[in-house]
């Protein structure tokens, strides 16, 4: 989730990373996801909507590409319905959830592209849990901005960002960018 | 028309109320309500701590089981409002009655009344979200809410209806159904024609007409059966049911001139042997059991759109 203020007019947006470091860190957190957990047995990947979904799909096809006869199957999960702030904001659900595959006694890592309150990754973990009992359950961040308000921590993460409240952080393909 | 409050999206009283991109929006949601329930606990703890209340002034198993069921999916407490055990028998007034459940700490309303017009009343009287859940012959905006969403995905659309042939077929002037479902099939861009005898449609309608069901039957994407009340016969608005039954009936002949992809859809309960004089179970396209189910799905959405969205700052449903 990236953070939601509308905030003060920023003339300069600031990039942080280019496409290639994106890149970069998608294929060294794939190796961390490898290492990590001595194989891919029994790992799926789910990716947060919306942010998270895109980087769930390249860290899958990164995955296959380094480990072609593993293939690790890749959902995604909405976790709007599980928010905690519920009535005091406007709900805008991304897409729906797509869990094809068992999350029981699976290791799941779960994929949003920016951590920042970790009120998103609760969420996450509620709805992931109404689909069954994983083994456990990972995180895998592109941009860690702080300001975690709940015990929460990644596992895997693509670039530790210190950032004030007020900014606004994106993270894509082609970059992660401060506004 | 509006609701007469500030928060627009404080009530559901008409199709008319959300507009096209209302109507999406509910849609929409929808399909994360379906979504949930296809699991194996289809259960979400989206609206915990609200309290919607159902409020039935007529008979109705089907509406009020589909709300009951969908608030508890979403994990809201439910209270049922039973007519006749209540003190409505002792003379009280229905202002008396709400303002009484309100004051027990109600987020939300599901009305139905035979009086139309009434859930505005009620609007206005208290606070919390009211849904219509049918006001007379005027409006049941869930049913059409529910009829745009299943032929939506029957179709496998994604937006709305535009371009669909659809037709209405029956007693359209006392059918609260029919102005609903017809207003959301128009608002999301289908082509809509109200097939009914004369003296069953009302005086001013923005549909094309037609009593020629035989002349458009082959052409339709959409065809939706209307209930036939058996009470309008001692009103003397058609000569029998028979008769209707031979011009406005989906009979055995009419249904092999359908084409195998023409939806056919009746908000029920049927009256077998009148407005449908075969066995839905055999006509392909029939769509009548996904109606009953979607209604859970569209009414959870209709919910926690009422419930569940809020502008910072405003007071309203995070009580």
């Amino acid at each position: 989730m990236t953070a939601e203020q509308p905030g003060g007019a920023r003339p300069e947006p600031k990039h942080v990373l280019g496409p290639d470091d994106v890149r970069r860190a998608i294929i060294r957190i794939a190796h961390e996801i490898i290492e990590r957990n001595r194989g891919l047995d029994g790992v799926v990947i789910v990716g947060v909507h919306r942010g998270g979904v895109w980087l769930a799909q390249a860290l899958g096809a990164e995955i296959a590409r380094i480990d072609e006869s593993h293939p690790v199957p890749v959902g995604s999960v909405d976790a709007s319905l599980y928010r905690d702030d519920i009535g005091m904001r406007p709900v805008s659900p991304g897409a729906v959830s797509d869990l094809s595959f068992d999350v029981d006694g699976a290791t799941v890592v779960l994929v949003d592209d920016v951590l920042y309150t970790g009120r998103t990754v609760r969420a996450a973990l509620d709805a992931v849990a109404d689909y069954g009992r994983p083994r456990a359950v990972q995180l895998a961040v592109l941009v860690d901005r702080g300001h975690r308000e709940l015990p929460i921590r990644p596992d895997y993460v693509g670039k530790n960002l210190p950032t004030s409240t007020d900014e606004n952080v994106s993270a894509t393909a082609d970059g992660v960018v401060i506004s | 028309m509006t609701t007469g409050h500030d928060r627009p999206a404080r009530s559901l009283l008409s199709v008319d109320d959300l507009g096209t991109d209302g109507i999406l929006r509910i849609l929409d949601l929808a399909d994360h309500m379906a979504e949930v329930n296809r699991r194996p606990n289809p259960k979400v703890p989206a609206l915990r701590g609200k309290t919607v209340c159902s409020v039935f002034f007529e008979d109705s198993t089907r509406t009020r089981l589909s709300f009951e069921t969908a608030a508890k999916r979403l994990s809201a407490d439910t209270m049922t409002f039973s007519v006749s055990q209540s003190s409505l028998n002792k003379g009280e007034s229905l202002r008396d009655t709400i303002d009484t459940i309100s004051a027990m700490g109600v987020d939300a309303f599901v009305i139905r009344h035979a009086s139309s017009g009434t859930p505005w009343q009620v609007d206005h009287w208290t606070t919390a979200s009211v849904i219509n859940a049918g006001d007379g012959w005027h409006s049941h905006p869930t049913q059409g809410l529910l009829d745009a969403y299943t032929v939506r995905t029957s179709l496998g659309r994604t937006g709305g209806l535009e371009g669909l042939r659809i037709a209405i077929v029956g007693d359209i002037k006392h059918s609260r159904v029919a102005r609903s479902t017809s207003t959301a099939f128009r608002l999301l861009g289908a082509d809509v024609t109200l097939v009914a005898p004369r003296t069953l449609l009302p005086p001013v309608v923005e549909e094309p007409t037609t009593e020629d069901l035989d002349g458009i039957i082959e052409d339709l994407d959409v065809l939706y059966m209307l209930r036939m009340q058996n009470e309008r016969m001692n009103e003397a608005l058609v000569p029998s049911l028979r008769e209707y039954t031979s011009r406005f009936g989906l009979t055995p002949e009419r249904a092999a001139r359908l084409a195998p992809q023409t939806l056919v859809m009746h908000p029920g309960p049927i009256n077998r042997g009148v407005e449908i004089a075969v066995d839905p179970g055999e006509l392909p396209g029939a769509v009548i059991t996904q109606q009953v189910t979607n209604g859970i799905a569209v009414r959870m959405a209709v919910l926690f759109d009422l419930l569940g969205s809020g502008e910072p700052g405003t007071e309203g449903t995070s009580r």
